[in-house]
């Protein structure tokens, strides 16, 4: 199946990177998208692609209590709801003798706080409607707790579970609950970092849909399956000896 | 700020035919306060309000995306009934098995029902629904005595025969106000048996020619249609009189309600439950066909002669198997009935069937019924004849089946014909602008703005005909 089956998707953290892809191609494929996310001249850009397609919502999602109201809006605006993808999240750079609670709490406002805050609404909502697919941007960083960015892993270890117990719930009403765990992707968010191959963001959004009509947890390519099976199943005295 | 809904007040909501569904917020009142209350919460949200009975539309006209779904399933309680005159009073929520369950003791059987007890008055009048009855009784709404309507602009208003607003409300499809209160004439009978005469056809002439003859001496006829068969067989079917009993006796143990349920086994033991399950194994062209075939080769057995059948066996054919529309899941069906003038349908109808074939598209059951025009403004009766055509949805024939459906909604409104907002899920507004006429629906469009001036009622096909 390809992205041309939805009607009508949000995506939230939309602006740049996997997440403005996504709005991108769902709105080639024809579905009407809303894009939300905090800044204006990156969305208002994003709708002038297709004018027709994308409707711009301009969030915080540090502000948790707007939610309920602005996801009736959206939802009313769009005329339906079969897709909810939350891809917002941020990734700090974090010092290796580091902890700042300030910089950390703000991590878990975005990647955690405000994905409880929505997929919450989206998953009322398929609950009672007993149609829909909820999407949830993770990282293969979830599956371990790692030297360099400790919150960020445990966020997106949460959100793993948390996508998970989503799952356990919904998919018997026959919504499809999905957990993208994406490898490095050439994005803003990675800028500062250093990788031998990044996929394009492109092609993770290209890969995310297409990945997005079968409930369950998946990484973008074959080889991180494998590279994650292992690395998820190192004993942990022997992982924190390694540098990975 | 706009006002928030519940979030848990939003459901999934569907056609009759499952082919098209809508996300909505569901509110199911008791009184009038709570329907005005739900205009109200819809107007401070933005949102706009689908009217919906008990969604036995086949399309989309009891459903809108994102809408406020006012369903008025509720509010069913019979307010009054006189045995002596046969003037039942209900609210608009009661269906129609709710009133003959109550009045068939005391003799009584509404006078137009539809192929199942279980569409509400309110669906039942603002479709203005016909019966296999139509050329004697002619539609629901000629019977009924009075209304209240509550209209968006605030107007509780009771409207009688007398009344132009009756004519438009009645077959106004729900999209000017909401019936809240009915008063229906009932049909007075002796025998809660009717006396019922099957024909079989050979082929379209025969067809024809059985409803001339019956028509005027009969008290119901209908006929079924194999759209399957070619040649000399094209058009063949079985056809049915029915009359009521007029021998002037009372048949008390006839009109006991329990004396009309109806078996909940085929052939005495398979549980009539299960066998939608079954039927989903034939729910194909190949299965069809022969279901068409083997029902018509049958027809031998009781060939001219009459049997006896309760009023609810004939009446409501579509209740004999319970849930048979889920063996179309998951993609559905839609029904599609168009209304011809008689001396056209004849032809029209050949050419509808020949389209289906050509297109390897044949629908799976096709009913032949006689009508007569009526006064409502939005009316789907003719001085001619309908024939109702399911076709099965799938994935992939979906863009087939409504390229046929258009074919065949250019040959209706050539001929001078109809259609019937209860089954449409194929029209477009220029068939629409077609059939109705720019007078009518300049009436129609005057009549909304005073009634409903912020534009409240709609619902998904509103919205595609651009009503």
């Amino acid at each position: 199946m390809s992205s041309g089956s939805y009607r009508y998707a949000v995506v939230i953290g939309a602006s740049t990177g996997i997440g403005a892809e996504l709005v991108r191609q769902l709105a080639a494929s024809g579905a009407r998208v809303a894009a939300v996310a905090r800044n204006r001249d990156r969305l208002e850009a994003l709708v002038r692609e297709n004018p027709e397609k994308i409707l711009a919502y301009v969030h915080d999602v540090k502000c948790p209590a707007e939610v309920p109201e602005l996801f009736q809006k959206i939802t009313g605006e769009l005329g339906g709801l079969d897709l909810f993808i939350y891809n917002a999240g941020v990734m700090p750079e974090i010092g290796a003798n580091e902890y700042d609670f300030g910089k950390d709490s703000g991590i878990i406002d975005v990647n955690i706080t405000g994905a409880v805050a929505w997929l919450d609404q989206a998953a009322l909502r398929f609950d009672n409607v007993q149609h829909g697919t909820l999407v949830g941007i993770g990282s293969v960083a979830g599956d371990r707790g790692r030297q360099g960015t400790p919150v960020y892993n445990a966020s997106k270890s949460f959100l793993a579970s948390f996508m998970e117990a989503l799952r356990n719930r919904l998919s018997k009403r026959g919504i499809t609950v999905v957990t993208i765990k994406p490898g490095p992707v050439d994005t803003e968010m990675t800028a500062h970092m250093q990788f031998s191959h990044m996929m394009s963001a492109k092609d993770a959004a290209r890969i995310t849909l297409a990945k997005s009509h079968k409930s369950g947890e998946h990484y973008l390519k074959f080889t991180h399956k494998i590279a994650f099976w292992i690395i998820r199943n190192i004993p942990s005295p022997l992982f924190r000896k390694l540098k990975i | 700020m706009s006002v928030l809904i519940p979030s848990d007040r939003i459901g999934h909501i569907e056609g009759f035919g499952q082919s098209s569904g809508a996300d909505g917020y569901v509110y199911r009142p008791t009184n009038l306060e709570q329907i005005q209350d739900c205009f109200e919460l819809a107007r401070k949200a933005g949102r706009k309000v689908v009217l919906r009975g008990a969604g036995r539309s086949y399309g989309d006209a009891s459903i809108l995306n994102e809408g406020v779904v006012l369903d008025i399933t509720r509010m069913r309680q019979i307010l009054s009934w006189d045995p002596r005159t046969g003037v039942i009073e209900a609210q608009a929520g009661a269906t129609i098995e709710d009133i003959w369950r109550l009045t068939l003791e005391d003799g009584w059987w509404p006078p137009v029902v539809s192929g199942t007890m279980f569409p509400t008055l309110a669906g039942a009048l603002a479709m203005n629904i016909h019966g296999k009855n139509n050329p004697q009784a002619g539609t629901i709404g000629e019977h009924v005595e009075e209304i209240d309507v509550l209209f968006p602009n605030g107007e509780l208003r009771t409207l009688t025969n007398q009344d132009r607003l009756f004519y438009a409300v009645i077959s106004g499809f729900g999209s000017l106000g909401a019936i809240v209160r009915v008063k229906l004439r009932m049909k007075k009978i002796q025998n809660g048996n009717l006396q019922v005469l099957p024909l079989r056809c050979a082929n379209w002439d025969e067809q024809f020619a059985a409803f001339e003859k019956y028509v005027p001496i009969a008290d119901y006829q209908v006929s079924w249609v194999d759209c399957f068969a070619r040649g000399k067989g094209f058009g063949r079917g079985d056809f049915h009189a029915a009359w009521y009993a007029y021998d002037g006796q009372e048949h008390p143990l006839s009109l006991n309600a329990n004396s009309q349920d109806l078996p909940d086994t085929i052939l005495g033991f398979f549980p009539k439950s299960s066998v939608w399950r079954y039927l989903r194994w034939f729910n194909n062209r190949t299965g069809m066909r022969m279901i068409n075939a083997a029902k018509h080769r049958s027809g031998f057995i009781s060939e001219g002669r009459p049997f006896q059948q309760s009023l609810v066996a004939f009446s409501f054919l579509l209740d004999f198997v319970p849930d048979w529309r889920k063996s179309y899941l998951p993609g559905g069906f839609i029904q599609y009935q168009s209304f011809v003038p008689k001396e056209r349908a004849p032809e029209v109808f050949a050419h509808q069937v020949e389209l289906q074939q050509a297109a390897g598209l044949e629908s799976f059951l096709g009913v032949l019924k006689r009508h007569r025009p009526d006064k409502f403004l939005l009316s789907h009766a003719v001085d001619g004849y309908s024939l109702a055509l399911d076709f099965k949805i799938t994935a992939g024939n979906k863009q087939r089946v409504f390229a046929l459906a258009h074919k065949m909604n250019d040959l209706v409104l050539e001929a001078g014909g109809r259609f019937y907002l209860a089954k449409d899920s194929t029209l477009r507004p220029s068939d629409v602008e077609a059939y109705l006429g720019q007078d009518t629906l300049a009436e129609y469009r005057k009549l909304k703005s005073e009634l409903d001036p912020g534009m409240l009622l709609t619902s998904s096909l509103a919205q595609r005909l651009d009503f």
